[in-house]
């Protein structure tokens, strides 16, 4: 996540609060899905940002892990995510969030 | 399992993954609120 996102979460959630917050992730690669969502839980792990230190605690999931992607609107998943499901390796790019949501 | 319905969501989307606008409309067809939206771009 870059450095502005970072602050502009960091503000929403200030004004916000994090209760009931979680964050749905998109990206293809499990490296760019873990940085994310240990950013989103514990501070910004590369020590760079303005989330550095500041554990959110918020949970992260993909949007094509079935469990979410079960609660949509099936005629909204197979005109927006059945063709990057199909092009990236799901199994593998979701493969680091549940330990980052159990930590 | 995580139910959505009622959550406040932070959509974090990638432009070579799952864009932004696409995983907004799907978690607000199953209930939940969007608190913030962005699409990432790594080039």
């Amino acid at each position: 996540m870059d450095l502005e996102g970072q602050g502009r979460i960091r503000q929403v959630i200030e004004q916000a609060g994090a209760d009931d917050v979680i964050a749905v992730l998109g990206a293809n690669s499990p490296t760019a899905v873990e940085m994310t969502a240990l950013t989103l839980k514990s501070g910004d792990p590369s020590y760079a940002g303005p989330l550095t230190g500041i554990a959110l605690g918020i949970p992260s999931y993909h949007v094509l892990e079935p469990e979410i992607s079960d609660q949509f609107d099936p005629a909204l998943y197979a005109r927006e995510l059945a063709l990057p499901a199909l092009a990236m390796d799901v199994a593998e790019v979701v493969a680091p969030l549940k330990t980052i949501r159990d930590l | 399992m995580i139910e959505l319905k009622g959550k406040r969501v932070l959509v974090i989307g990638e432009r070579d993954g799952v864009n932004g606008p696409a995983i907004e409309a799907c978690v607000k067809s199953a209930g939940a609120q969007v608190l913030y939206a962005e699409t990432l771009c790594f080039v």
